[in-house]
């Protein structure tokens, strides 16, 4: 395949998320501005301007008209997907990490970092269809874990909010009254930072990468541990295939040394795992840094990943992927 | 893209032009034709410009429209393709290149084959831990004397012949100068330590490569690895090494490799067999290694 390098950020990705029907693809860097590109051709639609800090995750709504972002210049804002006009600006006293929409739309979770004293909380915020009505406090406010939390999730049917960060612990919410109701097992977790989590696209399950140069598939009710992919380096990204039964890591090694790779070791590979059979199944190179984001296509026939490099690379998968064998 | 000089009779003449018309003839042009894209995706257009000269030129492009996701769009997505840019995607300059489709193909590449992946490792392993077992030396394999590679019980060639005489007969002094550098093994060597006289103090591989009956493999396949190099040589006589020759960098195979026989008949035989045999979709060239030429 002949993958489509798209050239729109100055700094590192940080993010990417497709909208539901899979002909958008939202990027989010370091450069305060999330850009939408057509994610057949890879063409650049627009930017979102406005963010005066590093935008960490973006989310968009389910009829594509509504753009979050989480930045760390201590906001999220609602964007107008067609014209890029900011809607609304949550401001909190620290930086904004994770952003995610409810099923519905109707509600959105947002983290914010610990900072200057203040511990890392996780924000429950009501997304109202009319922007004038839209308010900016928290429904549900919960705090606990250490460090950051890099990443939360709504779990299925909006009733839990699952949660990961640099604990290296995987949390659940009850998402109405903030109780927490389960934790990983540090036997079976990660002992390092959990730096991305996927869910499958039916909320049962859902994937977290960590620094531990491992990713895990865990259940999403019970917590349950349900498969773990090793790899030889730091995974910064993960997705799952929609499709077919594949997992996808993206990682490098630390920045420290990557100046001292060839990159014809291949490190900087996004590396596809049988999600069953934990086995690896290929790897696509071509980044010239670390993997830090990775999105597969709604359809499963095209991801994309971007790197550390500023790259987003689009790959449109040849027909001989969907024949693999392992 | 071909370009041709096209001589038109055109239906003004040369008198009928006014002097300061000279830059401006545009007007005298066909205008632009676009054929296809036809059921292949081949589209042509076809256009007329004035080249520095003067002269008419005619320039046909021919692309071929490829679609790269046959996705069925729906409604809203169809609708949003519409869209107007926005942001700073308004003013983009058409030169920005903000989109390119790679130059190189990437493939989806397949792991190696089990069983040979945790071998691998070891070669793209940290280089320190590798350097810190070739200087163990402590581990010296008794059957077949190499040094910081495998313990004696492990030893893969211990069904093998004995190492030759110059080996075993040593006097134990040079014994241990040879384990001496056998610790510095990737330091650099002087030419003049190098084979000659001086052979007995360079480390085991060096000597080994200059040994007799070295036969030297190349046009091997990626993933022939020294375990079947040595399958393939076996059957014509007791083999005292193999060695592929791996990319430190890229752990990959280089594509040759050596192999030593005990005896030189076997070497003999085994050149004359296996030059030219097909072996893992390539054609094996078999030959005498060249004695290096120092």
């Amino acid at each position: 395949m002949r993958p489509i390098l798209m050239k729109g950020h100055e700094r590192p990705l940080t993010f990417l998320k497709y909208n539901r029907d899979g002909d958008l693809l939202f990027s989010c860097a370091k450069d305060h501005t999330p850009t939408v590109w057509f994610a057949d051709n890879g063409e650049r639609l627009g930017t979102y301007r406005g963010h005066n800090g590093a935008v960490w995750s973006c989310d968009v709504s389910r009829d594509s008209t509504r753009l979050i972002t989480g930045s760390a210049d201590q906001t999220a804002k609602l964007w107008d997907v067609q014209t890029g006009t900011q809607l609304f600006t949550f401001n909190f006293d620290s930086p904004a990490r994770s952003v995610d929409f409810a099923v519905g739309d109707k509600l959105a979770v947002i983290t914010t970092d610990p900072f200057m004293g203040l511990t890392s909380a996780i924000h429950i915020k009501r997304i109202a269809r009319d922007r004038s009505d839209q308010v900016g406090e928290s429904v549900v406010i919960l705090k606990g874990p250490q460090g950051r939390i890099n990443r939360a999730v709504w779990g299925p049917l909006n009733k839990t909010i699952i949660s990961a960060g640099e604990d290296a612990v995987v949390r659940i919410w009850d998402s109405e009254t903030g109780k927490l109701l389960r934790e990983s097992d540090k036997e079976d977790g990660h002992k390092k930072t959990i730096t991305s989590l996927a869910k499958s696209n039916d909320v049962s399950h859902f994937l977290t990468g960590s620094l531990d140069k491992s990713a895990k598939l865990w259940d999403a009710r019970t917590l349950t541990l349900i498969k773990t992919y090793v790899t030889e380096r730091p995974v910064n990204a993960v997705a799952m295939s929609p499709l077919l039964d594949h997992v996808v890591l993206g990682g490098g090694q630390d920045a420290s040394a990557v100046t001292t790779t060839d990159h014809r070791a291949g490190k900087f590979e996004a590396k596809f795992y049988d999600k069953i059979l934990q086995e690896e199944v290929g790897g696509v190179k071509g980044h010239f840094g670390p993997i830090n984001a990775l999105a597969f296509n709604p359809d499963g026939k095209s991801f994309s990943s971007g790197g550390e490099d500023g790259y987003v690379r689009l790959h449109h998968f040849d027909s001989d992927y969907f024949n693999i064998k392992v | 893209m071909a370009v041709e000089a096209a001589i038109q009779p055109s239906k003004l003449r040369w008198g009928e032009l006014e002097e300061d018309d000279g830059e401006d003839l545009d007007f005298l042009l066909p205008p632009k034709q676009v054929i296809g894209p036809d059921e292949n995706g081949i589209k042509k257009v076809v256009e007329y410009k004035f080249n520095e000269e003067g002269n008419k030129v005619k320039i046909t492009t021919t692309t071929r429209i490829r679609k790269l996701a046959n996705a069925r769009l729906s409604k809203r997505a169809v609708e949003r393709r519409s869209w107007s840019k926005f942001g700073d995607a308004v003013h983009e300059d058409v030169g920005s290149r903000l989109t390119m489709v790679s130059t190189e193909e990437i493939l989806l590449e397949r792991p190696r084959a089990p069983g040979t992946k945790q071998e691998e490792n070891k070669v793209a392993g940290d280089p320190l831990a590798q350097m810190g077992k070739g200087g163990a030396v402590l581990m010296v394999c008794r059957a077949c004397g190499k040094k910081g590679d495998h313990w004696t019980s492990k030893c893969p060639y211990k069904d093998l012949a004995q190492p030759s005489e110059s080996f075993t007969d040593r006097p134990p002094s040079s014994e241990t100068t040879a384990a001496a550098t056998g610790a510095t093994k990737g330091a650099y060597v002087p030419p003049s330590m190098r084979g000659g006289g001086a052979e007995r103090v360079v480390g085991t591989d060096m000597r080994r490569r200059n040994e007799e009956n070295s036969v030297r493999v190349t046009n091997l396949s990626e993933d022939t690895r020294e375990s079947d190099l040595h399958e393939l040589f076996r059957p014509f006589g007791n083999v005292s090494r193999v060695y592929v020759a791996v990319d430190q960098k890229t752990g990959m195979s280089r594509g040759f490799g050596f192999v030593n026989f005990v005896n030189r008949e076997d070497a003999e035989r085994a050149i004359n067999k296996l030059n030219g045999y097909g072996y893992d979709n390539l054609i094996l060239r078999v030959e005498w290694a060249a004695p290096r030429s120092n």
